[in-house]
């Protein structure tokens, strides 16, 4: 198979990902690529609390996952990848065409965000970036569960 | 203790309200519990809901999951706090107890609870 899903959350990994979208796509393993939870073994063993052990979670910096993409896109098992922010999925693609879609999952509210969706909160930079993510030829849609229906780039930006 | 633990229900969309009013409903102890959702919030907005919720009181926080952003929001703030505890699967029968039971440490209310609530888990005979 490969990355059947490449997220934008800032929760990382939880319920809507490892259920909502984890059981439909059966998968196998799960990353997480974020620099801080890569250097803490403490939170590392609470984000692998939320997964069953049948799938497993790898955690990988952003240096790290642009390297090992190409082996993670080759597993046999289905997979999904994890960023907690729009930077991430940007460098992941700027060293890559391999991320050919990206999905908005959840960017909740902060100080100079305004509200694009329920789910999703974007300062006009972000909408930059993933207008320019657009741009590479990426397909970016928000959708927070599987369920509902996918937002394209265009209606919340 | 010399003063009362305080109890945190933490939780997704309206689970722990919900749950809040059912123990309020049951026992008529209303100053025991506070409710917080994670609806809406990043880790950052849900731990200052969390803050806010324990008011700097020794706390014993009642997740819904065993995993997901209630749980490690919950457990990054235990960590800097010792008088904080935390269960995860809250369900009512773990919160009466506790209800009653609010003159322990944060760790003992929080074993007492998972235990309270561990034996509220049956297969009734049909």
């Amino acid at each position: 198979m490969s990355i059947a899903l490449y997220r934008i959350d800032d929760r990382l990994i939880h319920g809507q990902v490892v259920v909502g979208w984890g059981k439909p796509l059966n998968v196998g393993f799960i990353v997480l690529v974020d620099d801080t939870v890569r250097a803490s073994a403490w939170e590392q063993d609470l984000y692998r609390m939320g997964v069953p052990p049948e799938i497993e979670v790898v955690f990988a910096s952003t240096a790290e996952a642009a390297e090992r993409l190409p082996e993670w896109e080759r597993d046999p098992r289905v997979g999904i990848l994890i960023a907690g922010d729009i930077d991430t999925v940007l460098a992941l693609s700027a060293n890559s065409h391999r991320v050919s879609r990206v999905n908005v999952g959840g960017i909740h509210h902060r100080p100079g965000r305004s509200e694009r969706l329920r789910y999703v909160y974007l300062s006009d930079d972000e909408a930059a970036k993933l207008k320019a993510l657009a741009a590479q030829g990426v397909e970016v849609s928000a959708q927070d569960v599987p369920t509902a229906r996918p937002v394209p780039l265009t209606e919340f930006t | 203790m010399s003063e009362p633990l305080r109890g945190v229900i933490v939780s997704h969309a309206a689970v722990a309200q919900a749950l809040l009013a059912a123990v309020a409903a049951i026992t008529g102890v209303r100053d025991a519990l506070v409710s917080v959702s994670n609806d809406g919030c990043d880790s950052g907005a849900l731990a200052e809901r969390l803050v806010a919720a324990i008011g700097g009181k020794p706390a014993v926080l009642f997740v819904d999951l065993p995993g997901g952003s209630c749980l490690t929001s919950s457990v990054r703030l235990a960590r800097a706090n010792a008088d904080v505890a935390v269960v995860t699967g809250v369900n009512l029968a773990m919160l009466l107890d506790f209800v009653f039971h609010r003159d322990l440490a944060p760790a003992d209310a929080a074993r007492r609870a998972a235990e309270a609530g561990t034996k509220a888990i049956r297969t009734p005979a049909a």
